[in-house]
């Protein structure tokens, strides 16, 4: 049972540190669309929330999940769509010079 | 599905996660970035609808028509200026998810009287805790944001000494819960009620001017909660996103303290700013000091003939909506032959990076916005500094008075150039409520009134300017 807490605990640790260095690489003038694509990153929850909609494990399950998936799904589609909102203003600039 | 088959498509999508962050380093190619981010999110998602052993699909389905509709409606309705509100909004998503995983996760084992393992029935508790705090956290400070609550710090004796009671009390009910082989309803609710009551209670006593610390550290918590979820539902793809989310939050908002000089529980704890602290009375009387108005035909006339100037704009130029016609003005300075440079305060706007945004809008060229280490050195060559709508971030008392609230906090030097124009509504003092010595500066020139009106006055006079 703890070998897969600390395999997790591994994991988590590496792409922390990674994740640190992805970041620091990442340009000010481009903080506001990485934070929300980082968001709609974190949306991933809506995997667990399929899991647990979908499991057939009685009502209060389905309902938890339904919601769990709503939230989930308006994280990930509002997070990428605003983003690339943003991002396609940084992108048509030069060109248009 | 073979299940190594699902473990290794879960991987490529972590893969696209991380590509897609490292794509985010130019603004080349952060689009396809962005893109490439969502396809993996497309893929996890497949492979966990065919693979994870779902039995009913309606469910879900009604749930992602609902979700996507509704995300991709405020993705498309949001202003470019309320975009602090959005994410600290999406953030709160996220928190409630895996605070809605974790509490389903632990009623189903409740309902079927079977054992959670030790690891499991930690990370539910961790998984609940860091969701709910992240969620109604995050809705006040979308509240807050959003002016639906007061921007200043709302506070109590004790609030502190509450909070801390609170988040024990939470950890000893955890422990209990664990240490109990079965499943016990009363601690989960407890746990889960205080962890929303202390969501809001963290957040309450921060001011407005801080919200950017907040709402990056709320995008951290998102993160690490998506982790956790991950830990409960055994799920790698989860945690390595997780952990990438989490360490973005936490290194934006060291960026943002170190900004500001403060520390972090200086911003979280310290219940700073907007007016209604006694921490702010300090700092220096502007009594008996005069200030020079120009009218904006002289101050056309300034910026007509200047070689170089640098704007340095503040939250109140978003407020005005003025971005547009900032553009316009540079159109006009550079047309006569000046440069037109923008200096960026990484406290700019409400959140990191929201002065870039607000200006792309506005279709300034990402290559003129130049952050505060790039740009400080050139104030001193520059013919005029156009401070719209900045306070705090230009005020010379950062740099020599030891006993201002703000002494010690990085500033631009918008001091250092030949003349400065201030274009403000008043004489109001900025977020942090002090007097900015900048105005009585001799070479300073204040334009007064909306700072909409004032540019399209401006760019009215140049163009009249032969």
């Amino acid at each position: 049972m703890l070998e897969t807490l600390i395999g997790g605990i591994v994991i988590f640790t590496l792409a922390t540190f990674l994740g640190v260095e992805l970041i620091n690489r990442v340009p000010t003038t481009l903080h506001t669309p990485l934070m929300s694509g980082a968001n709609a990153i974190s949306g991933i929850t809506v995997v667990g929330a399929m899991i647990v909609a979908g499991g057939g494990h009685g009502w209060i399950s389905a309902v938890l999940g339904f919601m769990a998936v709503v939230l989930g799904m308006m994280n990930v589609v509002g997070g990428y769509a605003v983003t690339d909102r943003m991002l396609q203003m940084f992108r048509r600039k030069p060109e248009a010079r | 599905m073979p299940g190594a088959l699902a473990e290794i498509l879960y991987l490529v999508a972590a893969v696209c996660f991380i590509i897609g962050l490292k794509r985010l380093s130019s603004p080349g190619t952060a689009v396809h970035g962005n893109r490439l981010s969502a396809v993996g999110m497309l893929m996890a998602m497949v492979v966990t609808l065919v693979d994870r052993g779902i039995v009913t699909y309606s469910v879900i389905a009604a749930g992602l028509v609902v979700g996507s509709a509704l995300g991709l409606w405020m993705a498309r309705a949001v202003k470019m200026t309320a975009m602090p509100q959005m994410v600290a909004l999406l953030n709160g998503f996220g928190g409630g998810a895996s605070l809605l995983v974790g509490g389903a996760e632990f009623l189903k084992s409740e309902l079927i009287g079977q054992n959670l393992g030790l690891d499991t029935s930690i990370t539910i508790q961790l998984s609940l805790l860091i969701g709910a705090v992240t969620l109604t956290g995050s809705i006040v400070a979308f509240a807050k944001l959003q002016e639906l609550l007061p921007g200043r710090p709302i506070t109590f004796p004790g609030l502190q000494v509450l909070n801390a009671t609170i988040f024990l009390a939470i950890v000893a009910l955890s422990i209990y819960q664990v240490a109990t082989p079965e499943s016990l309803l009363w601690p989960f609710y407890a746990v889960c009620a205080l962890a929303l009551l202390l969501g809001v209670l963290l957040v309450i006593p921060i001011g407005g001017a801080d919200m950017p610390v907040v709402i990056s550290l709320l995008n951290s918590y998102s993160g690490i909660a998506a982790a956790m979820t991950g830990f409960v539902i055994r799920n790698d793809v989860l945690i390595i996103s997780g952990a990438l989310v989490g360490s973005s939050g936490i290194i934006l908002s060291q960026i943002m303290c170190r900004a500001m000089n403060r520390s972090l529980t200086n911003v979280l704890f310290g219940a700073f700013g907007g007016g209604g602290g006694a921490a702010v009375t300090s700092g220096k009387s502007a009594e008996g000091l005069t200030v020079r108005q120009v009218s904006a035909e002289d101050a056309a006339v300034q910026l007509g003939y200047a070689r170089s100037v640098i704007v340095v704009p503040g939250y109140g130029l978003a407020v005005a909506q003025a971005q547009h016609l900032v553009r316009e003005l540079a159109d006009q300075i550079e047309k006569r032959g000046g440069e037109v440079k923008y200096a960026i305060h990484p406290v700019a706007g409400r959140m990191p990076g929201h002065m870039n945004v607000l200006l792309a809008e506005a279709n300034v060229p990402y290559e003129k916005l130049f952050d505060m280490d790039a740009v400080n050195g050139e104030f001193d060559r520059a013919d005029v500094a156009l401070v719209i709508g900045a306070n705090d971030v230009v005020n010379p008392a950062a740099r020599t008075d030891s006993g201002s609230p703000i002494y010690g906090m990085p500033i631009l030097n918008a001091d250092h150039a030949r003349s400065v124009i201030v274009l403000k509504r008043g004489m109001g003092s900025g977020f942090a409520g002090i007097e900015n010595e900048l105005f009585y500066n001799p070479r300073t020139a204040m334009l007064f009134g909306d700072a909409k009106a004032s540019l399209g006055k401006l760019v009215t006079e140049l163009k009249a300017l032969a």
